[in-house]
């Protein structure tokens, strides 16, 4: 048996066939055989939230599944945010705006985290926003930042942007 | 770490799997979510020869609901006992255990199954099937189906009945029936969604008067398996739970764990916070069945 297997998945609205080796997270997938970068690659064991993404809408962690296992599905990571290209959703801006990034490791799983959060409740409390990035490190901002970034991307005062 | 190599299937119907797990036995291994077993590989303390995939089996994603149980697919996810109304007015404190169950981003791909399976000391769904007196349904390919009760299935830390060649198909969950029935999960770690340091668990049903009628409490994350104590509870039946009562059993329930050590707390300070939380679940269990006139 050739240990490879061909996969069906859509990323960012495109739609991808590759053949995989059954190992490869999906993380590696879409960093080494898509050359998306975006998603970032962390502990590699389910602790960092760094490499989240959506699959199927539902943001997982993309290190704690193997690329084979979303044949079929639908991943959307961190360069699928934007509207457009040069442009920024209303969050990354919102992101900008409140210096909720420093080195930027984390911030794709906590744009991810939370675009998932906006999606389901465009009007969190600051107690949901810290629930919802619960999963997710970050080691520069001290999380109120963000916090502060998800709140403002939630309120009218940020609706010039994006 | 990167998974060491291994050969992977994916299956439709549980007898696939069945037939699988019969010629592999313990070179292979189940997978659902994942969210134990990936992790496991890529720190490579799990090294399978055989990944099965059963996420997509869906008669493992079933659940009924009758008067007396809940029969949850293995396969169910997580997220899905999590958002569904019907859970909680079944089994609330499966529903109020899950608030504490990993990150969303777990939950979203975790299954009820496979925490269960995976038997970690700490975790959450183990000890909410042991409370309630759960029965795990484990089929194999030589031998069928087989029930086995909860406290039984638990073992040791990561260690169950489960032989190399069986499924955990379904989770029976007993339903409480009638009029005031509290629930309660409390539970301590370094942050939201770690492992536990401790976790304390309650059901209890009361009559008018708030006497205790029945009672079932457990304790996590403080020995090898998750805890009950059929006998303190015993104890209880036809007093009204005071605070001094609560934490007279809390602290002998407490007495009775063999918590372990690590950087964050030691044994003695874990036993003192599993006897707080017991005590404390027990508490808001007999506020919230006097609340509840009937099953929410």
């Amino acid at each position: 048996m050739t240990n490879r297997h061909t996969i069906q998945i859509q990323v960012n609205g495109i739609d991808y066939e590759r053949s995989v080796e059954p190992r490869t997270t999906l993380v590696d997938f879409l960093r080494d055989d898509l050359a998306l970068k975006g998603t970032h690659v962390g502990c590699e064991h389910g602790v960092c939230g760094a490499c989240s993404v959506l699959l199927n809408d539902d943001p997982v962690r993309s290190c704690c599944m193997f690329a084979v296992q979303a044949d079929g599905m639908r991943v959307k990571t961190v360069e699928g945010l934007a509207p457009n290209r040069a442009e920024m959703s209303k969050l990354q801006d919102a992101f900008c705006e409140k210096h909720a990034l420093q080195c930027g490791y984390c911030t794709p799983g906590m744009l991810i985290a939370c675009t998932a959060l906006l999606t389901r409740c465009p009007k969190p409390t600051q107690a949901q926003v810290r629930e919802a990035i619960s999963g997710n490190l970050c080691r520069c901002t001290g999380y109120q930042q963000i916090v502060d970034a998800v709140m403002y991307a939630s309120s009218d005062e940020s609706k010039q942007h994006g | 770490m990167k998974a060491a190599v291994f050969e992977y299937t994916r299956v439709q119907e549980i007898a696939q799997a069945l037939d699988y797990l019969a010629q592999f036995g313990g070179d292979a291994k189940l997978l659902a979510g994942g969210q134990s077993l990936v992790p496991m590989m890529a720190m490579r303390l799990a090294r399978p020869a055989w990944l099965i995939d059963i996420d997509r089996v869906a008669t493992l994603k079933t659940h009924t609901f009758n008067a007396s149980h809940v029969r949850i697919g293995a396969g169910t996810r997580q997220k899905t006992v999590e958002h569904s109304a019907e859970f909680a007015a079944a089994l609330p404190l499966l529903r109020k255990a899950l608030k504490w169950v990993g990150h969303e981003q777990t939950r979203n791909r975790g299954t009820i199954g496979g925490s269960v399976a995976y038997a970690d000391p700490s975790a959450e769904i183990p000890l909410t099937c042991l409370v309630l007196n759960g029965v795990m349904n484990l089929q194999s390919q030589a031998r069928g189906v087989r029930q086995v009760a909860a406290a039984d299935f638990f073992q040791g830390p990561m260690f169950t009945a489960l032989e190399d060649d069986e499924c955990l198909t379904a989770i029976d969950l007993p339903v409480w029936q009638g009029a005031h029935v509290g629930t309660a999960f409390e539970e301590t770690a370094i942050r939201h969604g770690d492992f536990a340091m401790a976790s304390a668990a309650c059901q209890l049903q009361t009559d008018d008067q708030g006497k205790v009628v029945r009672v079932s409490m457990g304790l996590g994350g403080v020995d090898g398996t998750p805890l009950v104590f059929p006998e303190l509870s015993a104890q209880l039946q036809g007093k009204v739970l005071t605070p001094e009562i609560a934490k007279e059993v809390a602290f002998a329930a407490a007495a009775r764990c063999n918590p372990g050590s690590d950087m964050h707390a030691q044994p003695s300070y874990r036993k003192d916070l599993a006897a707080k939380l017991l005590a404390r679940v027990l508490i808001h269990c007999a506020s919230d069945a006097m609340a509840l006139t009937q099953r929410a």
